[in-house]
């Protein structure tokens, strides 16, 4: 153990990093300052969105991940949780190596809710504008984990930061947007079919599932379309009648009939009433265990 | 059965209505409404007891003193009672809104009277079984005295009133003037806006210090503004719409050094219409929204485009941008305070409205309709 501690301190740790902000000056800043307080660091790439971030995270294997909260397309928050979702976790079908899952560190300007749920957490974070002192620390955190993380303890250690980082960005998630507010039930959903709206009862819905810009309302025997975004629907519903179960999905938890797992370890679960089957992501996993 | 794994939700603690919830004898009444109550009780008793000791000094051998101290306590009780309590409890049938529940209207004004003369009656009889004598009597053998006491009592009682209500109003004002020049104070200094822009500032000294002089005078001149604008009486001041549209080009600049090439905007102010008076920073939050909601969730970014025009009786001002839009069956995210108070402020600026044209992608354009003043003539 000590002799890992010192060779972190003495040799300055080799690693890579992404940083994901979409203000130009700022992701520059973010890069010079790290240049300073980590020589060694190496950006592998800038992106502006969310949505890339978790691209080129998915490309490059970055030990070091910056995530600004605010972005445009998916917020910082919102792209980890995908991240965690789609990180390979064993080498089979890809080039790489199956690499340990980044290092997060959140950048927000003015997030009180993040702020205190990151606490909470324990999840590393900066404030904007970041501070030469405060990075510094940030760094040696960072280093002090990433050491530990080269020790060879086999290929269980690998797993490791993906699982910290489930439960961390699993609580995350629970908060939901950061900043929203309690909003009132949702009791009927308005649908418009053709020329009419239709009104359907939200004791009726099974599956709520994102489907490009569209959201599908599935009840047992009928599918309607709204346009209302699953963000801005969940706070609306309630979390002991519908569980999420993937990024996209949304099912109502007494019409759950069983959840099985494939051989790649995956969960998929089929209601009662329909046929399809439906995934559940690694974020969502740990509500399905035999009791 | 699946087993249900909620992580534990820290909650941001919920703020009070009222540290105190007051004794509970008066848990039947509006818990906002209690403390004063209770305040307004404690006065009347003080005075109570200042009346009946001076009644039995000033003649000792007319009132003993512990008569002096039943009636006096009786009656202000009583009055109280019919006067504050009771009045909180018709608060529906009054009309009256909290936390004080006073209410200027005739209505009101027969509960107090009924009720000063009601408690005035009730307390001289708890008086009169103390002391065994009738106050009653005294009506045939000496009136005089009679209507003495009853206006006196009346007249104290008026007293109390007129100052609780004039207190209690000039509190209720003050906080609500207060709350309004926080919240728009809050809206135009929206702490996300202010710490990104001072992250660009830290980030542009480093490496382009003349750029950075200029966002500086930029955020100096928007802080000033904003700052101008909340002292004047939540916002109530006027300004030149050229003055208007200078701050809000302050206000794109910064979010333009911000956002870069993912901003464009354009300021159209036809130069008639430059002296207009408007409210100072009316369609900064308009703004604001355009960015925040339009642009900023879009990748490419987009344009905001800001005109004045005169059209017939009035003047119309248009914030519009190319962003996402807004889909009209959705309730509009976020807190849609900024929309709330530009509502608000241009009702209350003799009678002028606002519409919000959007459509899914297509971008928001809320347009601001104020009465056209005639050009002064110089």
């Amino acid at each position: 153990m000590d002799a890992t501690a010192l060779t972190a301190n003495d040799e300055p740790l080799v690693a890579t990093a992404l940083i994901a902000e979409d203000e130009p000056l700022l992701a520059a800043a973010l890069q010079a300052e790290l240049a300073r307080a980590w020589p060694t660091l190496r950006i592998l790439a800038t992106v502006a969105s969310g949505t890339q971030a978790v691209e080129q995270a998915l490309a490059l294997r970055p030990d070091v991940l910056f995530l600004d909260i605010r972005m445009p397309g998916q917020s910082g928050l919102e792209a980890a949780a995908t991240l965690a979702e789609e990180w390979p976790t064993d080498a089979h079908g890809v080039g790489l190596a199956a690499a340990p899952f980044p290092a997060l560190v959140f950048v927000t300007a003015y997030d009180q809710y993040a702020v205190q749920a990151f606490e909470a957490q324990a999840v590393d974070y900066l404030l904007k504008p970041v501070q030469s002192a405060r990075l510094d620390q940030t760094v040696q955190r960072l280093q002090h984990r990433l050491a530990q993380r080269i020790q060879p303890v086999g290929s269980a250690a690998h797993a490791a930061p993906l699982e910290v980082a489930l439960a961390q960005l699993r609580a995350l998630v629970a908060l939901g947007v950061p900043n929203a507010p309690a909003a009132e039930p949702l009791r009927v959903i308005q649908a418009s079919v053709g020329k009419h709206i239709r009104l359907v009862p939200v004791e009726d819905v099974l599956v709520f599932e994102a489907a490009d810009k569209y959201l599908r309302v599935l009840t047992q025997d009928a599918e309607f379309l709204i346009r209302t975004p699953l963000k801005e629907l969940l706070p609306r519903l309630e979390p002991e009648v519908f569980w999420q179960v993937h990024r996209g999905t949304v099912v109502r938890a007494n019409a759950i009939d069983s959840v099985q797992r494939d051989e790649a370890g995956k969960l998929s679960l089929v209601l009662r009433g329909r046929s399809e089957r439906w995934q559940v992501s690694r974020l969502y996993a740990q509500r399905f265990r035999a009791m | 059965m699946p087993e249900s794994l909620h992580p534990p939700i820290a909650h941001p603690p919920v703020p009070a209505m009222t540290s105190n919830p007051g004794p509970w004898w008066l848990h039947w009444l509006p818990a906002e409404s209690r403390a004063g109550v209770m305040r307004r009780a404690l006065v009347v008793w003080g005075v109570a007891a200042v009346i009946a000791l001076l009644q039995s000094f000033a003649n000792p051998a007319q009132h003993r003193l512990d008569y002096s101290l039943v009636y006096s306590y009786a009656i202000s009780t009583s009055i109280w009672f019919f006067t504050d309590p009771v009045r909180i409890a018709l608060r529906r049938w009054l009309g009256a809104q909290p936390p004080h529940y006073w209410q200027h209207s005739w209505r009101n004004t027969w509960v107090l009277l009924a009720g000063v003369v009601f408690g005035y009656a009730l307390g001289t009889s708890v008086g009169d079984a103390y002391a065994g004598r009738s106050t009653w009597e005294l009506l045939t053998i000496a009136p005089q005295q009679f209507w003495g006491f009853l206006l006196g009592s009346a007249g104290i009682s008026a007293g109390f009133l007129f100052f609780f209500y004039h207190r209690d109003r000039a509190r209720a004002l003050e906080l609500q003037a207060t709350e309004a020049r926080l919240k728009l104070l809050e809206t135009q200094l929206e702490p996300h806006m202010l710490f990104n822009t001072l992250a660009n500032l830290r980030a542009l000294i480093a490496t382009d210090p003349p750029r950075a002089v200029q966002m500086l005078d930029r955020l100096n001149d928007y802080l000033r503004a904003t700052l101008t604008a909340s002292r004047t009486e939540g916002g109530s001041g006027q300004h030149t719409l050229q003055k208007e549209f200078m701050r809000l080009g302050d206000y794109l600049e910064l979010m333009a050094v911000r956002m870069g090439p993912r901003l464009e905007h354009r300021l159209q102010l036809p130069e008639s219409l430059q002296h207009h008076p408007v409210p100072p920073l009316l369609l900064q939050p308009l703004v604001e929204n355009a960015i925040r909601h339009g642009l900023e969730p879009q990748l490419g970014g987009g344009c905001i485009t800001v005109d004045a025009r005169a059209d017939g009786p009035w003047l119309v001002l248009e914030v519009s941008d190319t962003g996402v839009g807004m889909d009209r069956s959705v309730a509009p995210a976020g807190d849609g305070f900024g929309l709330a108070q530009v509502h608000e402020r241009v009702a209350t600026y003799a009678g002028g409205r606002v519409d919000v044209v959007a459509a899914l992608e297509k971008g928001t354009t809320v347009r601001v309709w104020l009465p056209l003043l005639p050009a002064r003539s110089a």
